[in-house]
């Protein structure tokens, strides 16, 4: 093998096994700072190494250990001898061989527990959302501070500064490396699943022509979802954000179009869609729901991104389970922006006044006051209606409140064809 | 990035209908298995029957004949395969080294086209 | 019962090039999307040419890398679909309706050959798969989506 392929197998390597050897090491010195200084030790250890060497059969072992023998030498050399740097210390002298560790055994017992409480820590909601992410990509993801950066179009230093703020924070207030139990454990899990969400979502609207690593968010993610979801069996959420995540990257090779216009979903082409994550988002689905309990947000909306999925074509689309879906959603999570979904919905499935009747309940919501979408889906319910007065005036405002160029044009074009003459008129099928 | 893994099992080609693997193998590649499941990164596995139970379709001159297994020219078949979602060619290659395949069994892997390698829809209704 | 559905290589697909024509993919569109309408279709994947691929040899409890293009003569598949349906006939039905394969459309100047190969279900193993290993697999299938 030649030095750069040894380096990009020991990159490889390095993605893999990471957050296993970070979270392990957190747990033994209980700062996150201190583990990912002591994990990097070992991969330096490892560059230096194994290109001569080779990859040994066990990274994961090779690199744990290495990070403890650094540990010791730190420890040495600060001369601190707290109690877990006591226990780590006499755990290290009590062996000789360090290649006779049953290291592998002892990994493994502990790996998915500790994995989950470094994805807990790195989310923890002391953390601001945007610090939660970039610890989470970091820790979880092994992305580079400059990856992490390209993905969310800021700079690097900005993305350093909320990384080391966040570790700062967490050992300021003492944040316990645990996995959070009982009462505090729904409000955590949502933590995750919200940051997991978060960082699809920023994949999900990159365009064609954004750095590879926008859209990569999306894989990255589902990846992290599905390790969680193994973690977690037990919680439907985490089933079902998976599901969610599955089912919306189904559509990723549909959404755009030749000239880089995004299609609306009732639009696709849907050969486009990927059966294969359809299958999987439907079965991460199945398992959220035999497990019985009542459905939570994540849940819910696979379950309407579901119906669409299921969908041979757009006039297949079950639209009362859709609305249905989101009258419990709307119970579970009040929001106007669930409403207005719920009132397109309901007027696919019983007419455009039923949605608009649920609409005139929205206009006094202050915070849809600056939502384009609202004037957007009156204005074409209104049309339905051939009520093209009130079309035009509702298009025209949401073209006003759209910062979106594309969207605008297609308002202003929507209004224009209220007018006899105006032009061809297509509806927003959100 | 997605990558298959394509087990390819000397002598397979060669095998009867109804041959089954070695239990403690299958036990192992279990464990394997899982291993893809818990990090996340497997989308899809499947065994193949050997080719003596397949047939194959080919096409000449616009007609296509179809002919039943095996097939004496082939010297070597697919056993099996797992489809991958990685971040690297590299990665998947290091997962493929960790399968705890038998010796003078080769493991092929093939990266997948995606949605993005192809021009993009004209055909939105 | 499942099927993997394999179009050979040839010397067209092992070269990366050219793309498909803009008829062949929307005819290879057309057929997936009857095939989904069918019910039969779960999967459907292209393979970029081995020269992006690798092979790993197992030998001795070691393991080798070679690079691709694979020189030898193998049984290199372009792609494939995995299909669910109720014989070995139905699966070589669909085969036999590939785009290219009746002169509507080019597709490797319509010589090509396509593998139908049935795919292993947990009944397939029988006794040596103990009631243990069977659950795993079960389980593990139902985790990816792997249902029947």
């Amino acid at each position: 093998m030649t030095a750069p392929d040894v380096h990009r197998t020991i990159d490889a390597v390095w993605r893999i096994e990471s957050p296993k050897l970070i979270a392990g090491l957190a747990r033994m010195v209980h700062d996150i700072g201190t583990a990912e200084d002591l994990a990097h030790d070992a991969l330096v250890a490892a560059l230096e190494q194994w290109p001569a060497s080779g990859i040994p059969d066990n990274p994961a072992a090779w690199l744990m250990a290495a990070a403890k023998h650094r540990a010791i030498d730190r420890f040495r050399r600060e001369k601190r001898l707290e109690q877990k740097h006591v226990e780590l210390g006499r755990e290290l002298e009590a062996r000789q061989d360090m290649a006779a560790l049953d290291l592998e055994a002892a990994l493994d017992d502990d790996i998915g527990d500790d994995l989950l409480r470094l994805v807990f820590t790195a989310c923890h909601p002391v953390l601001p959302t945007e610090a939660r992410v970039a610890l989470t990509l970091r820790l979880l993801g092994g992305l580079t501070t400059n990856e992490i950066a390209r993905a969310f179009l800021i700079s690097e230093p900005t993305v350093a500064q909320r990384i080391v703020r966040a570790k700062r924070t967490l050992a300021d207030k003492h944040v316990p490396f645990e996995v959070p139990r009982g009462a505090e454990r729904v409000a955590r899990l949502s933590s995750v699943l919200e940051v997991l969400y978060l960082i699809f979502n920023e994949g999900y609207t990159a365009t064609a022509g954004d750095d590879w690593t926008r859209p990569s968010l999306c894989e990255e993610a589902l990846r992290l979802g599905r390790i969680l979801a193994e973690l977690v069996a037990q919680e439907p959420e985490a089933h079902g954000l998976v599901a969610l995540m599955e089912i919306q990257a189904s559509r990723l090779g549909a959404r755009v179009g030749s000239s880089g216009e995004p299609i609306l979903l009732l639009d696709q082409n849907r050969s486009r869609w990927d059966q294969l994550l359809i299958r999987r988002g439907l079965a991460a689905l199945d398992r959220a729901q035999a497990l019985g309990l009542s459905p939570g947000p994540y849940v819910l909306q696979a379950a309407i991104a579901a119906c669409h999925a299921r969908a041979q074509a757009a006039e297949d689309t079950d639209w009362e389970r859709i609305a249905a879906l989101y009258a419990t959603l709307a119970a579970l999570t009040p929001s106007p922006i669930v409403e207005l979904n719920r009132a397109v919905a309901l007027a696919m499935a019983f007419g455009p006044q039923a949605g608009l009747d649920l609409l005139d309940t929205l206009r006094s919501e202050p915070s849809l006051k600056a939502y384009h979408l609202l004037p957007s889906v009156r204005g074409d319910l209104l049309f339905k209606l051939e009520r093209l007065d009130e079309a035009r005036v509702e298009f025209e405002r949401a073209a006003d409140l759209t910062r979106n160029v594309r969207e605008r044009e297609l308002l202003l074009q929507r209004a224009a064809s209220t007018q006899p003459g105006g032009g061809r008129s297509r509806g927003p099928n959100r | 990035m997605r990558f298959m893994m394509l087990m390819i099992p000397k002598g397979y080609e060669k095998a009867a209908p109804g041959t089954l693997p070695d239990p403690k193998a299958v036990a192992a590649m279990m464990k394997y298995n899982e291993s893809l499941q818990k990090a996340g990164i497997l989308l899809g596995l499947d065994g193949l029957h050997p080719p003596s139970a397949g047939a194959r379709v080919s096409f000449s001159g616009g007609k296509p004949s179809v002919t039943d297994g095996p097939f004496a020219e082939a010297k070597e078949a697919l056993g099996g395969y797992w489809m991958i979602q990685v971040r690297s060619r590299e990665e998947a290659v290091e997962w493929a080294s960790r399968c705890p395949a038998s010796d003078n069994e080769v493991i092929e892997i093939r990266q997948v086209f995606e949605m993005s390698d192809f021009p993009s829809d004209t055909s939105a209704r | 019962m499942r099927f993997m559905v394999a179009i050979r290589a040839n010397t067209t697909t092992e070269a990366g090039g050219p793309m498909p024509s803009t008829e062949l993919l929307e005819a290879m569109g057309k057929f997936n999307e009857e095939m989904v309408k069918a019910g039969v279709m779960l999967s459907a994947e292209g393979l970029h040419p081995s020269s992006k691929g690798a092979l790993v040899k197992f030998s001795g409890g070691k393991h080798r890398v070679i690079d691709g293009p694979f020189a030898e003569a193998k049984e290199l598949i372009a792609g494939f679909w995995i299909l669910q349906v109720k014989s070995k006939e139905e699966a070589i039905d669909w085969a036999s309706r590939c785009p290219g394969g009746h002169g509507e459309v080019d597709h490797f100047g319509g010589e090509f050959d396509i593998e139908v190969r049935q795919v292993f279900e947990a009944e397939d193993f029988g006794a040596e798969f103990t009631p243990e290993l069977r659950a795993q697999e079960e389980r593990l299938r139902d985790q990816i989506a792997q249902k029947k």
